[in-house]
């Protein structure tokens, strides 16, 4: 899932000063599985608002909302269409593929994000998610034990731990493990160490973000 | 504001404060009128969301009555709860409110002079930082 968290309350409420209609716009996807923008979130943040106002003797009407995927039209449009004109503003909840969704649905009216978008996790606990995928364009899992080293080593080395890898600890930190470590450990638990003595070629970092925006065009779906 | 009384919410467990409360009654020990009880099944039940309703609603200060640690009936609604007041706090602060409008307290069902005490010094702290500059508006 994508990974988000939400943004310092003294920058959104500096972002939604000048607004009296406020749509606080969830997202039932992956913010809501990283309670980062799922309609607790939404309520929340709706209420803090609305508390700040209060504070300052202002008043605010906050409208709380949650679409499906907040990164698909279909599922932004009748939500927002259901609120047309109640709303000045949409305070998005969603990740940056989200917000650019309602931008686009909406062109003539402001829509600010209220979560800084952070990557690609999975949960390692409730409460804890850490990054496992760049989104590199060139997947190499299927060597690697199912571990990537493009996100989980430091150097995003593909041939093996560097000299800094001490007792399965990268030399970062000792709190970070050393990816090529555990790469290993999980090959030999799988009989399937040889896989290493393949040598990996230089990565063409092109297919990925490096290379500028990226794009898909599927022509058997295109209309 | 020496005139001043505090409206305060309490999420009070219905293993263990709100039988405390009921003790307190029986026993005729007196504590301020100051607190509103809402019983909830456990504390693990109240959200960050409902303490910060109940002070835009009016409240001077809320606090949350959950079991001794270690002996919740569901096992560890009272520690979740005690992370969610926390949360609370930190919600507060990022919009300048007095944190110490929110508390977490714990207290067996035995503890009718507890509850007492513990409404007291509630009432104690919330009268010391002042009326909430939220204000009250009865009708919400």
């Amino acid at each position: 899932m994508i990974v988000a968290e939400r943004k310092p309350m003294e920058e959104i409420l500096a972002m939604t000063e000048e607004f009296d209609r406020i749509l606080v716009l969830g997202c039932k996807g992956c913010t809501t599985v990283c309670c980062a923008g799922g309609s607790r979130e939404v309520e929340e943040l709706a209420t803090l608002i609305r508390m700040n106002r209060k504070q300052k003797g202002k008043t605010v009407d906050t409208l709380e909302a949650s679409t499906e995927l907040q990164c698909e039209p279909e599922s932004v449009t009748p939500v927002l269409e259901r609120l047309a004109n109640q709303y000045d503003v949409v305070l998005s909840m969603a990740c940056g593929a989200g917000v650019q969704t309602v931008v686009k649905v909406l062109p003539d009216l402001r829509v600010l994000p209220a979560l800084n978008t952070n990557f690609i996790g999975v949960a390692e606990e409730h409460g804890v998610w850490t990054e496992v995928c760049l989104a590199c364009g060139n997947c190499i899992l299927g060597r690697t034990g199912g571990i990537c080293p493009v996100t989980r080593c430091s150097k995003q080395l593909l041939n093996g731990p560097c000299g800094g890898s001490m007792n399965g600890k990268c030399e970062i930190s000792k709190d970070v493990d050393c990816a090529w470590q555990l790469i290993i450990d999980r090959l030999k638990e799988l009989g399937e160490l040889e896989l290493l003595e393949e040598v990996f070629p230089v990565k063409d970092w092109s297919a990925g973000w490096h290379g500028g925006p990226q794009k898909i065009v599927r022509e058997d779906l295109k209309s | 504001m020496n005139n001043f009384e505090p409206l305060i919410a309490v999420f009070s467990c219905h293993y263990c404060s709100y039988a405390a409360a009921d003790l307190a009654g029986s026993s005729r020990i007196q504590y301020p009128p100051n607190i509103r009880v809402i019983k909830v099944p456990c504390t693990g039940r109240v959200s960050s969301n409902h303490i910060l309703r109940a002070l835009e609603c009016g409240a001077d200060g809320v606090y949350v009555a959950g079991c001794l640690e270690g002996t919740c009936h569901f096992i560890s609604g009272n520690f979740k709860a005690k992370q969610r007041v926390q949360h609370a706090k930190n919600l507060l602060s990022q919009i300048d409110l007095e944190p110490e409008r929110v508390q977490m307290y714990f207290m067996s069902a035995a503890e009718g002079a507890r509850f007492a005490n513990v409404a007291k010094e509630m009432t104690e702290t919330i009268r010391e930082l002042g009326p909430s500059p939220l204000g009250r508006n009865k009708s919400e």
